[in-house]
């Protein structure tokens, strides 16, 4: 009988359909498909969870804004900075405020907080649960009748996909106070005529595709690092990697994003 | 701490399984496991490490599901029942963690309101706490009640993990290795305590564990499990008079070094 179960467990070697790389590869990408459809699933189920969405969505919007206002303040002033050359190369100064205001608000916003939310937040969120993951906490919450996916994952997710948007915007306008700044103090151009300047080029589509892009960096952050601290394995390493992990896969994915929908809004624009 | 006069009543299961199978890719953890455990019995499941021991509890509270064979839970086949349905039973079960699983965000007031406030949303701010003081005077451990669980000792965490699982009031207890990592000192007062819960609320209880004295001291009957199959089954002493070569290393292990 022990010579039977000794058989049993011996290793046999392991056949792959590609390659030991690619078939690891394709079966994460399946089972994080799968984990995108269990979010939708689970959603739309009550409980709804109202307060810890709350809860969350505080802790990834509020206290993600001294790093956002920052940031938001120093790259406005940064980009008017060096962009102040160029134009005036041509004797175009004139032009800034708009040229910044649409670099601004279609691009350097919603990529910027989504950069800066997938590193502080998407981190975050994979070291956490990562931990709870291999501490047996999740399966605690579990086996406390309380649904660990509806608790710790969608509401993480819809925290960073509501406050996301809201993060770029508050960039936005931080930002173009930064612009402001310098255009203000080598041109002595004032608030109103910087931002009638500014606003002159910017249409709604501009701003409808920012929300648009913040709302999809959102949702990836939040469904990207859940993923990786909810699956977590082999201990400690296993939660500094996933921390790791979650923020290199969202980072990848919203450089994917921004060119596919940058390239959907730009046929909008054009037709 | 000899074990107080229990009350075993064998006409009615707490947990009863049948021809249990296990497997993890090709390793092959459990190879047909039969187990009944009454209400109001403390089982302590021996064995080695990696022999599969919590992998049996997880399969009983829901967190693992079994290759094949039937998981009966206070009447409910563990296996087929639906994930609404299973809440409903793990309400009724409570799950002490080897690593205790407190939540860290959370003070021991909040992981012990946790189960309370998700489930028992008819009770008053008033009652919640009265439940919590009373869980945590239940584990000797009043004090403790604004700490976060990183402020605790091991032996403490595990107290207050069994206390968490006792605010629900459970019928039955599933223990996975509440010794491991204590001292000969804090492991006697857990026996202890382990014992004192099955008293107070007449718990039928499966004990992981493979500390004999653990096994000894709680155990009503030991169950021994050894390359996915219980080999031995009977009272402590029974089981190690037995004779059995392959008892003999352990024990002498645990009693002797």
């Amino acid at each position: 009988m022990h010579d039977a179960s000794m058989k049993l467990n011996q290793k046999q070697p392991r056949r792959y359909i590609i390659s030991e790389k690619l078939d690891a590869f394709f079966s994460d990408v399946y089972a994080f498909g799968l984990f995108i459809a269990r979010f939708f699933r689970v959603l739309f189920i009550p409980p709804y969870e109202f307060k810890e969405i709350i809860r969350q969505s505080y802790t990834i919007g509020v206290k993600s804004l001294p790093l956002i206002t920052l940031t938001g303040f120093i790259t406005g002033i940064v980009f008017t900075k060096q962009s102040r050359p160029s134009l005036s190369d041509f004797g175009a100064t004139s032009w800034l405020p708009s040229l910044v205001a649409i670099a601004i608000i279609r691009a350097l916003a919603p990529l910027v907080t989504g950069l800066i939310t997938a590193g502080k937040v998407g981190s975050n969120i994979g070291a956490e649960l990562g931990s709870m993951k291999v501490t047996e906490q999740i399966d605690a919450m579990e086996v406390s009748a309380t649904n660990p996916f509806k608790f710790l994952v969608v509401t993480r997710v819809l925290g960073t996909t509501c406050m996301v948007p809201l993060l770029m915007l508050y960039m936005a306008l931080l930002a173009l106070l930064g612009a402001f700044v310098n255009v203000h103090s080598n041109e002595q151009t004032s608030f109103v005529s910087f931002i009638e300047n500014g606003f002159h080029s910017i249409v709604f589509l501009d701003i409808f595709s920012s929300v648009l892009k913040s709302i999809v960096f959102g949702f990836t952050i939040g469904i990207v690092s859940c993923y990786q601290g909810y699956n977590t394995t082999q201990g400690t390493q296993g939660v500094g990697r996933a921390a790791n992990t979650s923020v290199v896969m969202s980072m990848f994915l919203i450089f994917i994003e921004e060119i596919i929908i940058v390239q959907i809004t730009n046929w909008f624009r054009v037709t | 701490m000899g074990k107080r006069e229990k009350h075993i009543d064998r006409t009615k299961q707490g947990i009863s399984i049948r021809d249990l199978h296990k497997s993890f890719g090709t390793n092959h953890v459990l190879r047909g496991i039969d187990l009944d455990v009454y209400q109001g019995e403390n089982v302590a499941v021996l064995g080695r490490s990696g022999t599969g021991k919590s992998v049996l509890i997880k399969i009983i509270a829901g967190l693992l599901k079994p290759d094949k064979g039937s998981v009966d839970v206070l009447g409910n086949k563990v296996t087929a029942i639906s994930y609404r349905e299973l809440e409903q039973l793990r309400l009724r079960i409570g799950f002490s963690f080897q690593s205790s699983a407190l939540y860290d965000s959370m003070t021991v007031r909040e992981n012990l309101e946790f189960p309370l406030l998700r489930n028992s949303k008819q009770l008053s701010a008033k009652q919640v706490t009265q439940a919590v003081e009373k869980a945590l005077e239940a584990v000797g451990l009043s004090q403790t009640i604004n700490q976060w669980p990183a402020e605790l000792s091991g032996g403490q965490r595990k107290r207050i993990g069994i206390a968490r699982t006792l605010i629900m009031q459970p019928a039955i207890m599933l223990y996975d290795e509440p010794t491991a990592g204590l001292d000969p000192i804090t492991s006697m007062e857990i026996n202890e305590l382990i014992n004192e819960v099955q008293q107070k609320f007449n718990t039928s209880s499966i004990i992981i564990t493979h500390d004999l004295t653990c096994a000894k001291a709680t155990g009503d009957r030991v169950a021994v499990l050894l390359d996915g199959r219980f080999v031995q089954e009977g009272s402590f002493d029974d089981v190690f008079a037995s004779g059995d070569e392959r008892l003999k290393s352990f024990y002498d292990y645990n009693f002797i070094t």
